[in-house]
């Protein structure tokens, strides 16, 4: 190990993190509350993204209800926060890192529901071939959601309140940094390129000893997994999870970041988490600040709504100009981890 | 010499077709063996129902001294048994190099928690896994093209990266769906001669399907020749050329006197 060098990867998230963090300082206070919720909104799509990018990108399958995952993780991992605060309040002494530990538990026992859940729904629809999937998966987003709204304990439709903050900036950083290394070293290992195999050609890849139906649920059970974690994320950014916050829309909004960064890059994944989440906030700023048109009796109003007709527009735009999305499939050198020459 | 696949009484329907007609025949372990018929006479059918893609409706078929008859494709290729296909099947989006990675991946042992967190026994696995994939890429001289996009190959190599694909899984007997096809002659010279050195050097048995009569005859040990799903010769190449139900089969009936 004489010529170990720091991985390219990590120095530019670390340096992304000294830079948000010095901006959002007091004394700085360039970046404000406000715009540190969004950078973390930010990150939560990087992880929802490119997990997403694992099931529809690398493994070729199509998943709709990826937000359906991410509101297990959110109500799961929020219910066992909330309970577990209160419980009578550790000795001083604990109480920082005692919290955190509890934190991060309840984030992963939340992903692996979410993965369980996605091993119920993936492991009976992948064993076909076909479009099976996108149905089962638009289902389940919609269950999800009902069956949310229905359940008074976790507060039916007016969602799971008092969820103590605990995400912040450094965990949530910590991480999409995390679920990106996981997530890179996983496509490229040779689990990964099965999985590749099966999206470039599943005949084929079953011809060449893969148990396609292992690697297909496999790829659906880790997607879900990471957009559990991403929901427990959320919750504990907003302190709330809602039913309306997991439904058809906020799924398509997720996919629509796949498809735009270019299917089967992660690359294109993060980037498109990042650009979409800023132009989302950016039009509803942009549509509020529109004035209410009045013809006679009649007022007429731009409302917020029109932010998902705009993206409508956007993926029309991708798909008639650049099919492949802004990055197709190719990767940042960041995210390639080198093989050495022979 | 034993027999490494022997297939009894086997017949394929599709609806009130019949495909495959009550085949029975012994492909000897080490030889070159050659089935070939016209078009639509139930060869590639034959190769799937071997690789498991469909399962016969009727017989049985022995890879080994095992009873592999509807078993899963991925089984049977994990037992022995690799195949190439008529049209390409590469996957066309991944390098030379992961193409033929993807095929040894069944004798992976790294599990998945120590593939996501790249242990060394991980690494080291890869490394092999690598140098095993740049030998048969040096073997089929496509060494210049291993990081490239197979799909930006010619098509002459993509054949023989699916030959290597193949070989790669590490099998006893290697199906080889018309190899020829689409190659001009000097092409096809050369994999006459690939076609022996793989039988040699790595030790399997290759049967393969072969509209180009040339190819057949140079190459093969043994041929069978079908037509409509029934067998209509099986010999040495120099007599099933010569057989007169051969002739009608492929040149029609007036063919046969002239």
């Amino acid at each position: 190990m004489g010529n170990f060098k720091l991985p390219r990867l990590l120095i530019v998230a670390v340096i992304f993190f000294i830079v948000v963090t010095v901006l959002s300082l007091d004394q700085v206070y360039i970046l404000n509350g406000y715009f540190m919720v969004i950078i973390n909104r930010c990150m939560i799509f990087v992880i929802l993204a490119s997990s997403l990018n694992l099931i529809n990108g690398i493994t070729g399958q199509f998943s709709l209800g990826h937000m359906g995952f991410a509101a297990v993780g959110a109500y799961v991992s929020g219910t066992i926060t909330t309970l577990l605060l209160k419980l009578p309040p550790p000795p001083p002494g604990f109480a920082i890192s005692g919290s955190m530990f509890i934190f991060v538990v309840a984030i992963l026992v939340g992903g692996i529901s979410a993965a369980f859940v996605g091993f119920l729904i993936g492991f009976p629809s992948l064993r076909l071939k076909g479009d099976y999937l996108a149905i089962v998966t638009l289902g389940f987003g919609e269950i999800i959601r009902t069956i949310l709204n229905n359940i008074d304990y976790v507060g039916g439709p007016r969602g799971l309140l008092g969820i103590p903050k605990f995400s912040n900036f450094t965990s949530i950083w910590a991480f999409t940094l995390l679920t990106i290394v996981l997530l890179r070293n996983l496509v490229q290992s040779s689990h990964g390129r099965a999985m590749l195999s099966i999206r470039e050609n599943e005949l084929a890849s079953e011809l060449c000893g893969i148990d396609t139906t292992r690697y297909k649920v496999m790829g659906f059970v880790v997607g879900a997994f990471f957009a559990g974690v991403a929901g427990g994320l959320l919750a504990h950014l907003l302190q709330i999870a809602h039913p309306t916050q997991y439904g058809f829309l906020p799924s398509c909004l997720v996919l629509i970041m796949v498809y735009a960064g270019g299917m089967g890059s992660m690359t294109g994944s993060i980037l498109a988490a990042f650009c979409l989440t800023f132009l989302t906030e950016g039009l509803r700023v942009g549509i509020d600040a529109l004035p209410v048109f009045t013809f006679g009796a009649t007022t007429f109003r731009i409302g917020t709504e029109w932010v998902m007709v705009i993206y409508s527009v956007l993926l029309v735009l991708i798909m008639l100009f650049r099919t492949e999305g802004i990055m197709g499939m190719r990767e940042a050198k960041l995210l390639i981890i080198e093989e050495k020459k022979k | 010499m034993s027999a490494l696949l022997s297939i009894q009484k086997m017949s394929h329907y599709f609806g009130g077709l019949k495909a495959v007609s009550d085949f029975t025949f012994d492909v000897p372990e080490g030889v070159i063996y050659g089935l070939i018929g016209p078009n639509g006479s139930g060869k590639t059918t034959t190769f799937n129902l071997i690789t498991g893609i469909y399962a016969p409706t009727e017989g049985k078929i022995f890879f080994d001294g095992k009873d592999i008859t509807g078993h899963k494709p991925f089984r049977i290729v994990q037992g022995g048994i690799a195949r190439t296909f008529q049209n390409l099947r590469i996957f066309g989006n991944l390098s030379v190099v992961d193409n033929i990675r993807v095929a040894r991946h069944y004798t992976v042992k790294s599990g998945f928690f120590t593939s996501i967190l790249r242990l060394p026994s991980f690494r080291k696995e890869e490394e092999e896994i690598r140098e095993d994939a740049m030998q048969l890429i040096k073997m089929m001289h496509l060494e210049d093209r291993a990081l490239d996009n197979a799909k930006n190959l010619p098509y002459g190599a993509l054949r023989r990266l699916e030959i290597a694909r193949a070989l790669a899984t590490k099998p006893k007997l290697v199906l080889l769906d018309e190899p020829a096809a689409g190659m001009n002659p000097k092409e096809t010279e050369e994999l006459m001669g690939l076609i022996r050195r793989v039988r040699d050097e790595f030790k399997v048995t290759v049967f393969l399907i072969e509209h180009h009569m040339k190819l057949v005859m140079n190459v093969c040990e043994r041929v069978k020749v079908i037509d409509f799903g029934e067998t209509i010769a099986e010999g040495a190449p120099q007599d099933v050329g010569k057989d007169p139900k051969v002739l009608e089969a492929y040149l029609g009936r007036g063919g046969a006197e002239c």
